[in-house]
């Protein structure tokens, strides 16, 4: 296996409506600093998560290359998925031994249109997405299934958004009340809230990693797991995919300093946290994450990026990240990153 | 000049007449059963049956039996969530639940709504039945929704009847038409019982002795009344036993003129009666007990005569 860091991050500051910018445009800043970080001007790969639906046009990631400089030809992959998901491909690719340097983005503007139901047209076109079923509904239906706390996820909300607002990067969004529901048990302030942005990573291996960073941030493990689309396959209260892919990337090998984690909904971070093995004491999204600012498509490598900060700027030695995607956590996938190998 | 506001424009992203799939063996059969009506779950080479199908058993990844059975239509709610507020694309326009429905012979969930009416009647292990459209195509919405099973009905009760006081309560309510509570004394006890009564239950002699009591008393203990109540003035309002000056057993009775939280044991108080030309022989005679502004009185002493 080759040794792999992420060597340098960047992320927009991201706002809860469409403040202008077209795809690209949010990606340009983020691409750029990323280059100034490492000194790179060019990637051995390049591989960006967004989702067509969001931007209601086809083949939308081809526009975003404009940010890249795509001539001449790179090398250049996509997936429509979350950016962390692009990572694992790019980590894939520095498998191979002949580059040493990847390039990954995500970006999404969820402004424009209603998140909830574009999400409905992920799901299967046979038994839910025809039922009108959208993502507050399914979501809903899984903390029923939890049934958590009302008390402790009045406080994960209340933490995340007291992170958020000392985040410059996260939205300024006030501590949880009122009474009401979306969709009975989730309160509106359960939900991420609508957010425009883009984040890039850049990813080095070996030797060349030292040379890009003082303290990379080794990735030690990574691995994703997924689980039956259908909600009535699994257990929704537990999260059986993110157990797995969090032992084969070995969480549980050492201990956790923080934690990212990709909870689009508060009773999330319960069900994760019990999947990862996280103790009490394990400080989960320091940044605010998803519940503070949620740009769909760039949130989970976001996570990563977060983690990887803190190995970089030495305020941890080791970080959990973890990403989702599919209805009630279907596909996950969980990052450690290390300050030494 | 750049304006400050971004330029937008409307957008919409649409297959015109739907987008059409085919469903393979295994949703098809499903979908056609479902089209006549019946509910089918397939079977996994470990035993499970699967509802709705799919083509591959999701814990081992093997392909599915050639082995349909039919579920239901009954089952059972595993799980729901509660949607207030229909939205535009969502199966019923008035509040429903989203559930899981263990229907009876699957061994995993089916998600649908449920018209259950109001959310209190939701709770683990409702039992529901499909409620089909009209017109069927082998759609997952010919099910329109689930409704829970009947499981109590409501039936309405009344009867009329002709109540007649009795000699000892005609006797009082005489009293409290001219003003005034009439207790009897048993000349066994000497206990005096307000209301009047024929005989003493302490002792079963017959009361001989009529006495008339003051319209003052003392609170011996009280219920605050949050849910209203057509014979009292307000909500919350006071129930209390009111032990009368001269009585050793108290009378139930409202109090009111004074706060309900101000209301407390040992507090004197006085009946406030109707005008005399709009009495009639009814205990509505007295509208309440208010405090008469006296010291509280205590009530180990006031409660010397009872027995
Ligand atoms: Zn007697």
């Amino acid at each position: 296996m080759r040794d792999v860091a992420v060597v340098a991050f960047a992320q927009t500051v991201h706002t809860g409506h469409d403040a202008g910018p077209a795809e690209p445009e949010l990606l340009l800043p983020v691409i750029d600093e990323v280059k100034r970080a490492t000194g790179l001007k060019r990637f051995g790969f390049t591989c960006s998560g967004s989702c067509d639906y969001l931007a209601g046009a086809p083949f939308s990631f081809v526009s975003a290359l404009d940010a890249v400089g795509a001539w001449p030809p790179i090398s250049e992959s996509h997936v429509e998925m979350d950016g962390a998901f692009a990572l694992y491909e790019a980590w894939v690719r520095l498998q191979h031994g002949d580059i040493d340097t990847a390039l990954v983005y995500g970006f999404g503007k969820s402004s424009m249109s209603d998140i909830r139901e574009i999400m409905t047209l992920q799901l299967d076109p046979y038994y839910l997405a025809p039922l009108g079923l959208d993502q507050v509904s399914y979501a809903a239906l899984q903390a029923a299934a939890v049934n958590a706390d009302r008390a402790a996820l009045d406080e994960i909300v209340r933490r995340s958004r007291a992170g958020g607002r000392a985040n410059p990067y996260a939205l300024d969004l006030p501590d949880p009340a009122g009474e009401e529901f979306e969709v009975e048990p989730l309160r509106p302030y359960d939900v991420a809230p609508v957010t425009d942005g883009a984040a890039a990573v850049v990813l080095a291996a070996g030797d060349r990693a030292r040379e890009l960073a003082g303290r990379p941030a080794w990735i030690t493990g990574i691995a994703h797991r997924a689980e039956p689309h259908y909600l009535g396959m699994r257990d929704l209260a537990r999260s059986v995919s993110t157990a797995e892919a969090g032992r084969a990337a070995g969480v549980g090998k050492g201990p956790v300093d923080v934690a990212e984690l990709h909870t689009q909904f508060s009773h999330e971070e319960p069900i994760l946290r019990e999947a990862l093995g996280l103790s009490a004491d394990v400080m989960v999204n320091p940044s605010g994450g998803p519940l503070a600012a949620n740009p769909v498509m760039a949130t989970g490598l976001i996570r990563i990026g977060e983690a990887a900060r803190r190995i970089l700027d030495g305020s941890a030695d080791r970080a959990v990240a973890h990403a989702t995607s599919g209805p009630c956590l279907q596909q996950n996938l969980v990052a450690v990153l290390d300050q030494s190998l | 000049m750049p304006s400050e506001e971004p330029l937008v424009a409307a957008h919409v992203l649409e297959f015109p007449g739907g987008y059409t799939r085919t469903t393979g063996p295994v949703i098809g059969r499903f979908l056609t059963e479902l089209r006549d009506r019946r509910l089918v779950g397939v079977r996994t080479a470990g035993g499970r049956v699967l509802v709705p199908p799919l083509e591959y058993d999701p814990d081992t990844g093997e392909p599915v039996t050639e082995e349909y059975v039919e579920v239901g239509p009954a089952g059972t709610v595993q799980a729901w969530a509660w949607v207030g507020s229909p939205r535009p694309g969502h199966p019923l326009d008035r509040p429903f639940a989203w559930a899981l429905i263990r229907l009876d012979g699957a061994d995993t969930a089916l998600v649908h709504a449920v018209d259950a009416g109001s959310r209190k009647a939701l709770r683990p292990g409702l039992r529901v039945r499909p409620r089909w459209r009209a017109a069927t195509s082998g759609h997952i919405t010919d099910i329109e929704c689930f409704l829970p099973e009947v499981a109590s009905l409501v039936a309405p009760v009344r009867a009329e009847y002709r109540v007649t006081p009795g000699r000892a309560l005609t006797r009082f309510l005489e009293g409290v038409r001219d003003g005034r509570f009439v207790g009897g004394r048993c000349g066994e006890c000497a206990a005096v019982y307000v209301p009047y009564r024929v005989s003493c239950p302490a002792c079963g002699s017959v009361i001989e002795e009529e006495v008339e009591v003051a319209d003052t008393g003392t609170v011996t203990t009280f219920a605050i009344n949050n849910l209203p109540d057509p014979r009292a003035p307000e909500v919350p309002f006071v129930s209390a036993y009111v032990l009368l000056d001269g009585a050793d057993t108290p009378m139930i009775a409202l109090i009111g003129g004074v706060p309900a939280h101000e209301v407390r044991q040992g507090m004197r108080v006085r009946a406030v009666w109707l005008p005399p030309e709009e009495r009639t022989l009814s205990m509505a005679n007295v509208k309440w007990f208010e405090p008469t502004g006296e010291p509280d009185a205590d009530l180990d002493e006031s409660a010397g005569g009872a027995r």
